[in-house]
This record gives C-alpha cells, structure tokens and sequence, in this order.
C-alpha cells in the first residue's frame, strides 16, 4: 500500500484549496478582475465580491470541511465504510424543518434557524431511541437512524407532493443543496473552529476505534464517551453544513476515501486533510455549478457528485493495481 | 495498596453470568508473576467471558478484581492497558491500515494524547513484526491476509503493547502445526523470563499439557477446578469436562490425551 509523508500532502492540500478558492472567486455572471476590484472601494465590482462571491466562496469551502470531518467520524463511529455525515438521519430532520418553513414562507435566517433545530432535534431522536435500555452498539444506532432517516424521505416527499408549485423549484434547490443565498458563514465557521482541534486530539483514539469497540478498549480508549464525543461533533458539523447549504450529497462520504486510498490511514493526518479535501471539493463543484450552462446554475450538489464520482472510482481503480502488486 | 508480594491477577469471590448461565461461583483465583494457565471448557462455557471479564471490558455480577494489587474497576482504561494486554478470538478490519501501522497501534496506551510515536517506538513493533515472522508483510494491508497471518499480527500487536499480563483467547487459531508450536513456546518461554505472565483459552489439551504450568477448567453451572497443571488436568477431571472418554499416554514429548 502506498507510503505517505505527512507535510507534502498537507501542503499540497493547501495549495488545492487556495487555488480552488481562487477560481471560485473568479467565477461568475459578471467577469471581475479580483484584485483591482478589491482596491476600487465604490464600485460594483468591489460590492459584488464583498457581498456575494466571497461570502459564498468561504460557505463552499466551510461547508466542505464540515462534511468530510463529519462523514470521517460517522465512518468510524459505525465502523462502515459506507457511512456518510446523512446516514442517521441529521439532513432528513433538516430537510422537514426547512421545507416546512418554506411552505409557511420563511427565507433566511428563519429557514436556516429552522433547519438547525430540525437537525437538532432529529440526532436527539436517534440517540435516544438507539440507546433504548441496554448500551448502544453500531448496529443499532445505525439502524435506529438509517430507519429514521427513511422516515424523513417519505415526509419529504409529502412535503413536495402537496406543496404549490411556485415553492418547488426553491424546495427543489434546498433539497439538492445550494449556495446560491450565502451569507457570510459565522455560526459555520465557529463550528469548524471548535470541531477541528477536538477532532485532532481524539485522533490518536480514533485510529483505535476502527479497528473496533473490544480492541479499542483494549488497548485504552474509553469507548463509551469517545463514541458519545464522535457523535455531537459529527452531527454538530452535518448539521452547521445543512443549514448553510442543504443537503451537499458525496462529499462526506468520499472525501476520506480520496485520502484513505492515496494513503492518509493514519487519522491524525486524515482529519485535517479531510477538511480541506471537502472544502477544496466543494469549491471546484460550486464554480463549475456556475459555468457549464451560464448565466444559469445548477445545484452544487448535482456537480458534488457528477465531479465526485469518476474521481472516486479512478482511485479506487488504481488503488487495487497498488494492492495486488 | 500495591504490595511486592501482590499476584498480577487476582479475583476474589467472582461470580460471572451471561444470558442467564453461570460461568463462575465464588471463584478465587490468583496468577503470580512467570506463571502461565491455561483455560480449558466446552464450547459455549465461559471461557471468553471470564478472559474479557479479567480484562474489565465488561462487568462481573460480584466480586472483587485486582490488577497488580489495585481494584481494576478503579484503573483507567488506559492504566490497564498497559500492564493488561489481550488478544481477541475473532479479528475484523472494516478499514484499510498496513501491517506496521497495525501493530504500532499497539504502543497507545504508552503515549500521551498529542504525542507521535517515537523511533523507538518503532523498534519495539519491528522487533514484534519480526519474532512473529511478519517481516516480508510490513507494507501489505490487513485486509488482504491470511486467516493465520492475520493472527500473528494481532500477537505482534499484543507484545507490541509490553505488557506483563497477557490474556490469550485461543491464540493457536488459524495458525499451522509449525507457528502453533514454535510460536506458543517461545511466547511462554519469553515471558516467563521477563516475569510476564500469559493466560489462554485453548481447545487443544495436548497444546495445553505444553506449555502451561497452571490449568483453570470450567466445568459449567458455575464451577471451577483450577492448580497446578498436574492436579487438574486429570484422564478424569478430562473426561468429565469434555464427556468424551480418553486415553492417556506417557511419550517422550510429555502426557498427551487421544479420544476413544
């Protein structure tokens, strides 16, 4: 398997993330030569970038960084490599209280406070019911939420079913996840500030965790509470994401792949590259939204995973040669 | 509380149950340092409810632990890892991690929460690696193992972690004629010379007439026999145990048992 030296793929995860970012400020219905733009204080230019572009280019990117930190914790809390930050039901919760609020007519901050609380709610759901009476294995929490998280479908789908077909397209975009309305990403860059350093220093136990519960234990985790920290922090994170910018599929679920499979294994490597994998991921499919049938966009979530896709299976290809050699 | 005198492992008065059956009544037990049991019983007994009940991942119904003189239920599970390791009956990787990123993971406990690990860290699971003859394997992911070779990295994990106490649920799984001797003995042999002391679950009597120099049988509804292997590990404690008769004979290698 591949051996990796920490420092250059971080840095070069850096560099990805700044260039990407770079583009994403540049891409748009107006063509803005960013760096004069920025010194002419009164002009339009100057207003676009300052109140659009990169109030929606640091949402792109913090909301990526929030799902691939989330969707690496869900893999090792359910210890499935199939797990992403939406597998227990976070988004569905999200997703009513946000299509309700839309049908009573909120925007902004009333619909992303709505959506919080649904994500809220929804996690305290599934951690009640999968704790139950008995101490909570994987399996159960994964089936409480993955239950729940049916549940949500089917209210999603009345939701649209009876809703007015004026609200559809918004509901629509919502549900694909859009960044279209981005503001500047307060309560989702606190969350990341928190959630990144006590992701890196639960890392070295994490690693441990994957190799499963009895293991761990064994050699020194305390396994319930570690298992209890993953998951407020997976869903705080899945949930500061939804509300940002709705359901973002794919980029949770193979943004710690990339990296597992080009050799970050090792979390303490893996929780910081993820995030900038995600947020990196995140901002190229946002610019693309914006430039394949200009002056229209597309959801981002639709390029999330057209983009995503053959980039993940490309790796996973290339991966097996390097096993079998 | 802790004592020089102090046995590595003692219970007092354990009682053990699972999904309504009792495993141990009462039982007394203490383990001194170089010494290594062996634990023989029916499928189904207890055998790996006792080993993980010593270890404290999961609670007796009564009675008393002690690791090295200290209540184990007042150890933190960092403070029992390393001095308690054990190796499991099944291992399962749902992720990907080579075989020396594996049996690195061994040294946690011995790190503190924003430490890497260090060289000579390394050497200790190089040194591991290479007693279990895994050296060729450094750089292959778990995942594509054998059956046994997945259980020599689980022991070069273990001895990895440097602990004075091992528990052993059926180590000789999976592993040939050849690793199941050699390895067993010179496992035993090591860590009688570094005063460790080993305690395994084992299907195979003759196995277990080798190398263990104490013997814990568990005879099911809660009763115990357990001393030194040549007062327990009778024809007759043997045939009750597993109620199949058996014939002892005397070789060269030691006793060993063929059923009849």
């Amino acid at each position: 398997m591949p051996q990796l030296r920490p420092l250059p793929l971080l840095l070069a995860l850096v560099a990805a993330s700044l260039a990407s970012a770079w583009l994403n400020l540049n891409t748009g219905s107006a063509h803005i030569a960013v760096l004069e733009a920025l010194q002419q204080v009164d002009s339009l230019d100057h207003q676009i970038l300052l109140e659009l572009r990169i109030p929606r280019m640091s949402t792109a990117f913090i909301t990526g960084a929030l799902l691939g930190i989330a969707g690496a914790l869900m893999q090792v809390l359910l210890r499935n490599p199939l797990a992403d930050p939406y597998i227990l039901g976070v988004s569905g919760g999200a997703s009513v209280a946000a299509l309700l609020a839309i049908t009573a007519g909120a925007s902004g901050m009333i619909l992303s406070g709505s959506a919080f609380a649904g994500a809220l709610l929804s996690t305290l759901l599934v951690f009640t019911l999968a704790h139950g009476r008995g101490n909570w294995d994987s399996t159960r929490l994964l089936l409480t939420g993955v239950v729940l998280a049916a549940g949500w479908g089917a209210v999603i789908s009345l939701l649209l079913a009876i809703s007015p077909g004026t609200q559809l397209h918004g509901m629509l975009f919502w549900l694909m996840g859009d960044l279209g309305f981005s503001r500047t990403p307060l309560v989702g860059s606190l969350v990341l500030l928190f959630l990144l350093p006590v992701a890196l220093a639960i890392s070295p136990s994490l690693n441990l965790l994957a190799r499963g519960e009895l293991p761990a234990a064994s050699l020194g985790v305390t396994v319930g509470r570690l298992r209890t920290t993953i998951y407020v922090l997976a869903s705080l994170a899945t949930a500061s994401a939804v509300t940002q910018a709705g359901n973002i599929g794919f980029v949770g679920l193979i943004a710690p792949h990339m990296l597992r499979l080009l050799g970050a294994r090792d979390h303490r490597l893996l929780i910081p590259g993820v995030a900038l994998l995600g947020g990196t991921l995140l901002l190229l499919a946002d610019a693309i939204s914006r430039l394949i049938i200009e002056p229209r966009q597309l959801p981002v979530g639709v390029l999330t995973a057209l983009l995503g896709v053959p980039l993940f299976l490309l790796l996973l290809f290339r991966s097996r040669q390097l096993n079998n050699e | 509380m802790s004592k020089p005198s102090a046995a590595l492992l003692e219970c007092r008065n354990l009682d053990i149950e699972i999904g309504g059956t009792q495993i141990t009544r009462d039982l007394n037990l203490r383990i001194a340092a170089g010494q290594c049991w062996c634990i023989l019983g029916r499928n189904g007994s207890g055998k790996t409810t006792l080993l993980h009940t010593l270890a404290g991942l999961r609670p007796a119904r009564q009675g008393q632990i002690f690791l090295n003189g200290e209540t184990l239920s007042s150890l933190g599970r960092r403070q029992v890892a390393r001095q308690l390791g054990i190796l499991f009956q099944m291992q399962t990787d749902s992720f990907p991690a080579t075989v020396l990123e594996h049996v690195m993971q061994g040294r946690h406990p011995h790190l503190h929460a924003w430490q890497w690990e260090s060289a000579s860290d390394q050497t200790v699971a190089l040194a591991a690696i290479k007693q279990l003859g895994l050296t060729d394997l450094q750089t292959r992911n778990i995942q594509t193992l054998s059956g046994g070779e997945r259980q020599r990295v689980a022991i070069a994990t273990l001895l990895t972690q440097q602990t004075r106490l091992l528990l052993l649920d059926e180590p000789s799984n999976h592993l040939d004629l050849h690793h199941r001797l050699s390895l067993l003995d010179e496992l035993v042999a090591n860590c009688k010379q570094a005063q460790q002391s080993v305690l395994m679950s084992l299907h195979d009597i003759n196995l277990a007439a080798r190398v263990a120099d104490h013997a814990l049988l568990l005879l099911g509804e809660g009763q115990v026999a357990h001393g030194p292997i040549d007062e327990v590990l009778t024809s007759q404690q043997l045939e009750m145990l597993y109620g199949h008769p058996l014939e002892e004979f005397q070789t060269a290698a030691g006793r060993a048992w063929l059923p009849r």
